[in-house]
């Protein structure tokens, strides 16, 4: 038996999970998803900001367009710290395409006009 | 003097979520008057995924969660004055505010909905003893440089208390390449959601000290050294308990208060929330003024915020169609055992539609609770929680025809199993 709390969303639910990965304690089936994930591969979802190039002082925010494996946390944020952006960009285009080999893009989450 | 039928002050997501609600009820002489040169508020600096999932069920970060709500304001047209601070209201409804272009102007108001959101409290409002070296912030002003401007604050960080935004940014600061030390609270439980303590504590093997706060904070001209020591049931400081940090910023998460400023010189009555007195319209006790969102009551999520904010339009446009009688049978709605403050304060039942919402926090983490909800003597919900801890706001809707009208007391308390 494993106890966890689900961070799905912010509700954090106390879920236990017995060795046939059998889920209780979640009150939707996000937590089930997120305690089987969570003992076999566990992943988060990475925020942070990029320069851009036309403006000092004003950062783009971006996040993975889908969670990564929790061991490339770090390496996709070494990514994120060499980038820089050109202006004008929309919410959703690709900052970094397949970071760091994961199958997963780096996006813009802001409108910046110029 | 300009005339408007509804003026919002504040455009962060309260304000537009309210202009835009408003709006689709039919009102269209709308102005929202926003400080900053950009709607969306907080959420600007709020570059962290988790807002949104009652909304728009999906996950969204703080900027993508706001522009969806600014550009439905200009789909629709809702006018907005930028960099533009209120500086006053009257009783009359005349809200004064300044900008560069304009200078002063005054507006004259049918309805006003304060959406001014929160601030920090700070060192001064803390007392922290020691020396008063530069490198100490707010977990919020260490955000704002970090995710706005690109800088860190500090190096090696320490930061005081376990508030949503102390948390978040012990990650931040993490990702962004400083080392976050620990984290302290004064309380044996901590301040924030659960899912904070995991995913920006646990994840990065920061220590949460509980029942911990800074005895001293050691630094010439820059901060060099926080310590931090254990405290007893009475908060008192246990001897030889001391733990050194040797670093050169401390964030101070260690709550937030609602921004009432402009509230201050109007004959209203504030309430525990620090916020102003409402009624289930989300009015305050001046007929025409209403409030929601973080000036109203701190909230944690931005869903609630958007929800209370839609209650306060549909409160204002029901005054301006003269719906509002306050008349009636009155209900006062009072705190009980174990619980820290319920919204709204007072129910005009006839004003009421076909349900209300009480929305509230408990004192302490507790856990196999019944919450009772009583109108005098009786019992009219009783709602069983398997946990329940402060930092996460509970609301609970109920249908008109459960009030009796028997006596003038609603009260909202805790039942703990024996
Ligand atoms: C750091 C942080 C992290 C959070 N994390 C989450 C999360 O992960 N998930 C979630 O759901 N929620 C989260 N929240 C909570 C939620 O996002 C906020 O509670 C919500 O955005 C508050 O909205 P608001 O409109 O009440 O206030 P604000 O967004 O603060 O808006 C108030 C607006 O009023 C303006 N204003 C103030 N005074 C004046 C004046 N005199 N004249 C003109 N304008 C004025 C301000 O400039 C501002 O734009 C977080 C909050 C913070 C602070
Ligand atoms: S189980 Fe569902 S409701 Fe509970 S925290 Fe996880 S996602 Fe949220």
């Amino acid at each position: 038996m494993k106890e966890l709390i689900c961070i799905t969303c912010p509700r954090g639910c106390h879920l236990s999970v017995d060795d046939n990965l059998n889920v209780t304690g979640n009150f939707c089936p996000r937590g089930a998803m997120y305690a089987k994930a969570e003992l076999t591969h566990p992943v988060r979802m990475v925020t942070s900001t990029v320069a851009i190039a036309s403006i000092s002082e004003c950062r783009l925010p971006v996040k993975t367009k889908e969670p990564v494996p929790k061991e490339l946390i770090f390496p996709v944020m070494d990514e994120i710290r060499k980038t820089v952006v050109k202006v004008p960009v929309k919410i959703g285009d690709v900052v970094i395409k397949n970071v760091c080999g994961s199958g997963v893009d780096v996006i813009s989450t802001k409108e910046i006009k110029e | 003097m300009i005339n408007h039928r509804l003026v919002i002050i504040g455009g962060g997501s309260a304000g537009m979520a309210a202009a835009i609600k408003a709006y689709e009820l039919g009102v269209r002489d709308i102005l929202i008057i926003e400080k900053n040169a950009y709607l969306g508020g907080i959420l600007n600096q709020c570059i962290h995924n988790g807002f949104g999932l009652h909304e728009f069920k999906e996950e969204l970060t703080g900027p993508e969660f706001m522009t969806r709500f600014s550009k439905k304001v200009d789909e629709l047209g809702i006018s907005y004055a930028l960099e533009s601070n209120v500086l006053s209201i009257s009783d009359d409804k005349v809200v004064t505010y300044s900008n560069a272009k304009d200078g002063l102007v005054e507006v004259k108001a049918e309805a006003i909905i304060l959406t001014t959101g929160c601030y920090e409290r700070n060192a001064g409002a803390i007392q922290i003893p020691g020396d008063r070296p530069s490198g100490i912030y707010t977990a919020g002003q260490a955000q704002l440089f970090a995710n706005c401007y690109g800088y860190l604050v500090g190096k090696r960080v320490f930061i005081l208390g376990s508030g949503d935004i102390g948390l978040i940014m012990a990650r931040r600061m993490t990702l962004e390449g400083a080392k976050v030390l620990g984290v302290a609270e004064l309380m044996p439980y901590s301040a924030g959601l659960n899912r904070n303590i995991v995913q920006c504590l646990k994840d990065y093997n920061i220590p949460l000290y509980l029942s911990h706060t800074v005895k001293k904070v050691t630094g010439e001209s820059h901060l060099e050294k926080v310590t931090i020591a254990k405290v007893d049931e009475k908060m008192q400081f246990i001897e030889g308990t001391e733990i050194d940090f040797e670093c050169d910023c401390l964030l101070l998460s260690v709550g937030l208060l609602p921004n009432v400023d402009l509230f201050n010189k109007l004959p209203l009555s504030l309430s525990k929330t620090r916020g102003a007195k409402v009624n289930q319209a989300m009015e305050t006790e001046i007929p025409g003024i209403f409030s929601a969102g973080n000036v109203l009551h701190v909230h944690d999520l931005v869903d609630y915020v958007v929800e209370e904010a839609r209650e306060a339009a549909v409160g204002a446009i029901s005054y301006l169609n003269g719906e509002l009688k306050h008349t009636g049978h009155i209900y006062d709605v009072n705190p009980g055992i174990g619980i820290n403050y319920v919204v709204p304060q007072k129910v005009f039942l006839d004003d009421v539609k076909d349900s209300l919402s009480f929305k509230f926090r408990v004192a302490k983490p507790m856990k196999d609770i019944n919450i009772l909800i009583t109108e005098g003597n009786n019992i009219i919900k009783k709602i069983f929680k398997p946990a329940i801890v402060p930092s996460e706001m509970e609301i609970v809707h109920l249908s008109k025809d459960l009030f009796k009208k028997e006596s003038n007391e609603i009260k909202v308390y805790v039942e703990e199993k024996k």
